[in-house]
């Protein structure tokens, strides 16, 4: 179960919540936008990304859990590649 | 600018009957208008079926195309040089109808082979759209030209209607026109505008593939991509592999400019010498700075070492380059490569959608760092500055674009080292007052081109 911290950066208006809330994983630049540690979170920072995430007031730092995406299948179910 | 159909560096026939040899996309390209549908096929023959009788023939029959495409290495011409065949199976396995794009926004301003294309080719373009929505099961497809490219936009009207009367079971056909900035052809923004919103990109996933136009999968193609489909439809992937190298194999579309007898499109074989196509365009008129390889995402080549370069993506990773759309630009001696950097790096920050703060914000600072440069008003440490602002602009927008423009800025630093210290050093030279080179279209971003919900159809 990996999970990650990403930033929308359209959404992203330089808050600085995130920085705030998760300051294990996200630092500012010099405009006040986040450089996000896109590398995945250790179990106990799990908790504290998902409430940065619900403090962000654009709703602009997402943390999910990775899905392995699956197998390239032809239009009707016949494998291909 | 003219087309050429020119250059074979080595051929290497391998006894095949079909002509495996250039020109192979621009082959009876007229010099003016297109070629009509009746002189399109008396020259490549007619569009191979790809519905035969009852569904099952058809699903076969699709399926064919794309193992065809992936057996000849068919590569995107749009400029990432993506795996035409992994993006056909991607869209192809999505449940719902898809949707085909033909991308010829071509926002890369040195850069006239698409319109071209749509100005003189338009069924070879059209061939190729309606095969691939064949084997993705698309039944609409949608062609976005250049808003400011007219005559391509009308030629391409014509090819359409056309066809229609000829078309039994062939998808819808449509023509869009879509807003003349740089940033307007990447695929989500493309998608974006036809969805009815902006021609500014989006945040993915998901991408045009699982949830395109309308919600449906959606397959994104360049025109030039699509081209090279009609003909290894009709004359098999090992016909294609016949040129180009083993990684990337074929022909591609190249626009070369600069101080040249004859700027203008020529179908070059991949891994064709960087000399033999400057040679066919008639040879260059003055001494030259260097190449930039790969329009304004690209890098430069610096002038002493042109002669050895030949134009494959994996030659040209050595100079830290790649062939891009295929932009080929020469910068005469007359230009000052400093003035033209600073004015680029500004003309890319005014491109911006300004939907992302770090490009907003790093692509100007950049822009003015090197503007600092050029006019020798220097602050403490500036190379340090540009190599931070690089690593913090580049790689944090929701599209390409600011990587592209960084990259394009490391590499005329790098490249023109001394030219840049000497600036740094002494203000500018006597010849940063020529007229620019290199072409910038003065249109900026406006926000009512990109707001959206224009009359389009």
């Amino acid at each position: 179960m990996n999970h990650r911290a990403r930033v929308n950066p359209i959404a992203c208006e330089a808050h600085g919540m995130c920085a705030e809330l998760l300051p294990e994983r996200i630092t500012l630049d010099e405009w006040g936008y986040p450089i996000v540690d896109g590398t995945p979170l250790q179990d106990w920072q799990v908790a504290h990304a998902i409430r940065a995430a619900r403090a962000c007031p654009t709703f602009a730092l997402l943390v999910a859990r990775e899905r392995t995406p699956p197998p390239l299948r032809g239009r009707h179910g016949e494998r291909r590649g | 600018m003219s087309v050429n159909s020119t250059l074979t560096e080595s051929p290497a026939p391998t006894g095949q009957p079909a002509p495996a040899a250039l020109p192979r996309l621009l082959v009876g390209v007229p010099l003016r208008g297109a070629l009509s549908l009746e002189e399109h096929i008396a020259i490549h023959g007619p569009l191979p079926a790809t519905s035969g009788r009852g569904r099952r023939r058809a699903r076969e029959r699709a399926a064919l195309l794309i193992d065809e495409i992936e057996r000849s290495g068919l590569l995107g011409h749009g400029g990432a040089a993506f795996p035409t065949a992994t993006k056909m199976q991607a869209v192809a396995s999505a449940r719902r109808r898809a949707i085909v794009v033909v991308n010829a926004a071509e926002g890369e301003p040195a850069s006239r082979k698409d319109r071209t294309l749509l100005e003189r080719l338009p069924h070879l373009v059209l061939d190729g759209a309606i095969l691939v929505a064949g084997a993705v099961g698309a039944d609409e497809v949608i062609v976005c030209a250049c808003e400011s490219a007219k005559e391509g936009i009308e030629s391409m009207a014509r090819a359409i209607e056309e066809r229609a009367v000829a078309a039994e079971r062939a998808p819808r056909v449509h023509l869009n026109a879509v807003p003349n900035h740089y940033v307007a052809g990447q695929e989500s923004a493309m998608v974006n505008y036809l969805n009815g919103g902006p021609a500014k990109p989006t945040f993915t996933p998901p991408l045009p593939f699982e949830q395109g136009v309308r919600r449906r999968p959606t397959l994104v193609n360049n025109a030039e991509t699509l081209a090279h489909v009609a003909l290894i439809a009709r004359h098999g992937a090992s016909w294609f592999r016949q040129l180009g190298t083993p990684s990337q194999p074929g022909s591609a579309l190249v626009t070369l400019s600069g101080p040249l007898a004859d700027p203008g499109v020529y179908e070059i074989e991949h891994g064709a010498s960087l000399a033999s196509l400057i040679k066919a365009a008639g040879g260059s008129t003055a001494r030259t700075h260097g190449a930039l390889i790969g329009g304004y995402a690209g890098s430069w080549v610096a002038g002493e070492l042109l002669n050895g370069v030949a134009l494959s993506n994996e030659h040209l990773a050595a100079h830290g380059a790649s062939l891009g759309a295929g932009v080929v630009l020469l910068l005469s001696e007359r230009a000052c490569p400093v003035a033209e950097t600073a004015r680029i790096a500004r003309w890319l920050a005014g491109q911006s959608t300004r939907q992302c703060g770090p490009c907003v914000h790093g692509l100007d600072a950049l822009a003015t760092t090197i503007e600092e440069i050029a006019g020798g008003v220097v602050q403490a440490q500036a190379g340090q500055r540009i190599g931070r602002l690089a690593s913090l602009t580049a790689g944090r927008g929701a599209c390409g674009h600011p990587d592209g423009a960084v990259n394009l800025i490391l590499s005329a630093l790098e490249t023109f080292e001394a030219e840049f210290a000497e600036h740094a050093r002494h203000g500018p030279c006597d010849r940063c007052a020529r007229p620019p080179e290199l072409p910038m279209p003065a249109r900026p971003v406006s926000q009512e081109s990109t707001r959206g919900m224009l009359a389009r159809r």
